[in-house]
């Protein structure tokens, strides 16, 4: 037959079925819009922009029940999750699933919307201040569920945790979703760098609404969500706090406790058998694993050793070190701090990933499982070196999952730092309250008083004794720690489970119960 | 040994713990604690707190303590400090133990 | 071997967390103070304090001593009865003018170890000198009592003393601390240097470490643990030294073994000093655990 530019097309043809004729869309004479807006330019069927979060929830097609998601990258900054969560409430909304990649302090606000049953169940990676507090005392009839990072993003890309609306907030967008955590084109307010946590929902969330306080010209290149995942764009006032997004730049601690502990770890990294040219590493938040970063610099200095990667959260430690040519190349889940963020924006080879390529374990490959060497803080840690990052000493949930266990298990040699006691609370016990990492991916623990090795990794044990570096066992640690502030009493549990805790692969590795008061 | 006064020692800082003492006439030794560590080491802290008073002879006395995780020395040492001040009688553990 | 006392940390007297975590530093001495550090208010509580502690904590391989008050203020008979019997390694006397005052302060501490029955001489004397009138003693100061360890300079109050104030170059310190290092060396005790008070000026500081050691000083008082690091740094020897010391120390083994009263290495006689000296280098590389290849 005739197409709509009068060419004969045939209707079928064998192998490739049955075909569809192009057809002329000229209407009223006229085949283009010529009136559109300046800011429809690209795609004049579809205007993203909606005028309020409200009119975004409704086209998004909210459901009671619906499962919806956030990101954190803003931190305790963060006025995305209580912004939407004030106007579902409004809107009358119901038993929903809320699965941010995290949740902090400045998230107790949704206290009275489980209360009033708007929130059903959390899957968060952490939880901190009175909403934590409120959770471990048994707010909820549902457990919350605590992912890592590298759990969360498998979860949501294999269906597991289907995400039905991702409410993101961007530091900047242009009209149709080409969002960024920094703007090429201003200095963005609030400024986060990498949004890598975001990228998962952005991607798979059915629906996706972007919340901006920085609407920029269109193409807002470079961008790391793209348009062809973002359905609505809201603009607001403010998306975040940036005195509480983050500081302009992280600086090194001076609490010569945690720095003796830096050091002592970059110590072992050095003897670990690690430490050789295009080795690659990952410094955990913490102020003794971020520290370790100012004296491992040194020596790979002194050995002129290059680190072909740094991993996970970037400082501007690391992005300066990028910058003097001692590590190649970086790769960027979310920025720690301002300094991060500008290296995010004028460096090349600094580069911006996503949450599943971080650490997703179920995928074809990801960063974490490429690690030589990464220190992560703990809580607590037992003699069977199980790592808690979760809850705190006296049981209440404080804490989060993030990378630590997507990281241990994927590097080499995981360090873990901790000062052997805390106030009266030792590090080390019998068992940890809960476990977000199994013990036999846990390789050092470096503590102000001693260093213990996995009894499981006897190659890095004699690496170090062969560096003249003391090792003790880790029953050793706990009985100094002991000898100085006596045994503490077991926390008592109520036997309702207010969390369960899945392992990187969805696994339920613990529970968290209810704290007996 | 006779209370005169309210007794006060120690900070709260951490690893610190602050101890007030005063007078509880006919009612022995009564605490009241606070502490950050208290599902841990309460049990603790109480008896260490009983046990020096009794030491030093003073009885009958209300025990306020706010403990950021204090050692055992410590609380020792805040409680002599405060109800040294309390009886005013410049305790000297030294001369005694 | 040896003690040596490269770095002598301070410790606030009335602090608990800095008491109990002196010792991780690794600093050769802990200096716990009962004095300036110290409010009037609370120099009871101070005192108790560090009393429980010392006879609680251990401390370990550590150095311990406690700055108490004078013997001429109200607290300084107090902390001593106290201190002595806590058992330190040493008591360190503020503000030493005299001879006099070391001689009174031995007198009170063989007092209170014979009234608890200690081994006399078991607690030791640091003695801080912190004036003009006391540079000038210091000979007699070094001498006064078989207790004492050592020397120290004090110089805040020492520059208010002589009309100035502290430079980075250190040019008013000179006269003092050659003279409190004579003292020393002349009593065979330990001469320890001042404080360097600007934390964050660590090239300041390390020139400072430097410059004493030059002169010749067992080691520097210290403010903060970060500071230990730098001074074990300035101290620790070269490996050529050290190689050097390690041969002339199995050459001087050699011609002992001989029962020959001259050493020679490579040919050249080598004197007493030097083999002394070459202990004191092995016992520094020691400390630092340097490793030789």
């Amino acid at each position: 037959m005739l197409n709509g530019v009068n060419r004969e097309v045939p209707m079928e043809i064998e192998g490739l079925g049955v075909l569809r004729p192009y057809q002329s869309l000229v209407k009223n004479g006229q085949a283009k819009n010529i009136e559109r807006l300046k800011d429809r330019q690209m795609n004049p069927s579809k205007n993203k922009i909606v005028g309020s979060i409200e009119k975004a929830i409704e086209s998004a097609g909210l459901k009671d029940g619906m499962t919806i998601s956030f990101h954190h990258h803003f931190r305790n900054g963060d006025y995305i999750v209580n912004m939407v969560m004030d106007v579902i409430a409004k809107m009358g909304f119901k038993d929903l699933v809320l699965a941010p990649s995290s949740l902090t302090d400045i998230h107790a606000p949704l206290i009275r919307h489980i209360k009033n049953g708007v929130v059903r169940r959390i899957e968060t990676s952490g939880l901190r201040g009175e909403l934590a507090t409120e959770i471990s005392n048994g707010l909820m009839d549902v457990p919350v569920v605590i992912n890592s990072h590298g759990g969360r993003a498998r979860a949501i890309a294999s269906g597991e945790l289907p995400i039905d609306v991702a409410f993101l907030g961007a530091p900047s967008s242009d009209s149709y979703g080409n969002a960024n955590g920094y703007s090429g084109q201003n200095s963005a307010p609030s400024a986060c760098g990498s949004l890598g946590y975001a990228l998962v929902d952005a991607q798979h969330a059915k629906k996706v609404v972007l919340i901006t306080d920085n609407l920029v010209p269109y193409p807002n290149t470079p961008f790391s969500i793209s348009e062809s995942q973002v359905d609505y764009i809201v603009v607001v006032d403010s998306i975040g706090d940036p005195t509480k997004i983050g500081s302009g730049a992280t600086r090194y601690t001076k609490n010569p406790k945690e720095l003796m502990i830096a050091q002592t770890a970059a110590d072992v990294i050095e003897a670990s058998g690690y430490f050789t040219d295009g080795f690659s590493m990952q410094m955990g938040s913490g102020g003794a694993s971020l520290a370790t970063t100012r004296f491992l610099r040194e020596k790979m200095i002194a050995a002129n050793i290059k680190c072909s990667f740094a991993l996970g959260g970037i400082t501007g430690h690391i992005a300066a070190m990028h910058e003097e040519g001692l590590i190649n190349r970086i790769l960027d889940v979310q920025g720690f701090d301002l300094t991060a963020v500008e290296s995010l924006k004028k460096n090349r080879f600094h580069h911006q990933i996503d949450a599943e390529f971080y650490a997703s374990p179920d995928n074809a490959g990801c960063a974490a499982h490429q690690l030589d060497v990464v220190v992560l803080s703990a809580l607590e840690i037992d003699l069977d070196f199980n790592v808690n990052v979760i809850t705190g000493s006296d049981g209440v949930i404080r804490g989060a999952s993030g990378g630590h266990s997507d990281t241990a298990a994927g590097a080499s040699c995981a360090i873990i730092v901790a000062p052997l006691i805390r106030g009266r609370i030792p590090s080390i016990l019998d068992r940890v309250n809960t476990i977000v990492t199994p013990g036999h991916i846990v390789d050092v623990l470096v503590t102000d008083q001693g260093i213990a090795v996995n009894p499981l990794r006897k190659d890095i044990e004699q690496n170090l004794k062969t560096a003249g570096i003391p090792v003790v066992s880790i029953d050793e640690l706990k009985a100094k720690a002991e000898r100085i502030v006596g045994k503490p009493d077991l926390i008592q549990w109520e036997d309702k489970i207010v969390g369960v805790v899945k392992y990187r692969d969805g696994s339920v590795i613990d529970v968290i119960r209810q704290v007996k008061k | 040994m006779e209370i005169k006064d309210v007794g006060m020692a120690g900070t709260l800082e951490s690893s610190d713990i602050m101890i007030s003492i005063e007078k509880n006439e006919g009612k022995g030794i009564e605490i009241e604690l606070k502490s950050t560590v208290e599902s841990q080491f309460g049990s603790q802290i109480r008896k260490v707190i009983k046990e020096t008073l009794e030491k030093m002879g003073v009885t009958n006395v209300f025990v306020r303590a706010n403990d950021k995780g204090a050692l055992d020395c410590t609380i020792q040492a805040r409680v002599e400090a405060a109800a040294s001040r309390a009886t005013q009688a410049g305790f000297k553990p030294w001369e005694v133990e | 071997m040896q003690k040596l006392r490269r770095t002598m940390l301070f410790v606030p007297g009335n602090n608990p967390g800095m008491l109990r975590d002196a010792y991780i530093y690794g600093a050769d001495s802990i200096m716990i103070d009962l004095e300036d550090s110290v409010s009037i208010n609370e120099k009871d509580a101070a005192r108790l304090l560090v009393y429980n502690a010392l006879r609680t904590i251990d401390y370990g391989e550590t150095e311990v001593i406690v700055r108490v008050n004078g013997l001429n203020t109200p607290y300084g008979r107090d902390d001593y009865e106290a201190i002595v019997r806590a058992k330190p390694h040493a008591i360190r006397m503020p503000k030493t003018e005299t001879a006099q005052d070391v001689v009174e302060a031995d007198k009170l501490i063989t007092e209170i170890e014979d009234t608890v029955g200690m081994e006399p001489g078991t607690v030791k004397i640091f003695a801080a000198i912190e004036s003009a009138g006391g540079v000038l003693n210091a000979k007699e100061i070094a001498v006064a009592s078989k207790r004492l360890i050592g020397i120290a300079l004090g110089a805040e109050d020492f520059v208010t003393s002589l009309k100035t104030t502290r430079s980075l170059e250190g040019i008013e310190l000179l006269t003092a601390r050659s003279l409190i290092l004579f003292a020393a060396r002349a009593a065979g005790i330990d001469a320890v240097d001042t404080v360097f008070s600007d934390v964050n000026d660590e090239e300041g500081f390390r020139n400072e470490v430097k410059l004493i050691k030059q002169l010749g000083f067992d080691g520097k008082s210290i403010i903060n643990p970060r500071q230990i690091k730098i001074v074990n740094e300035v101290y620790t020897p070269t490996n050529e030294e050290i190689f050097k010391s390690q041969r002339i120390i199995e050459a001087s083994a050699e011609a002992e073994e001989k029962g020959s009263g001259v050493i020679s290495l490579n040919g050249r006689m080598i004197d007493k000093p030097i083999v002394e000296r070459a202990r004191r280098v092995l016992a520094l590389a020691e400390a630092a655990k340097v490793k030789l290849n």
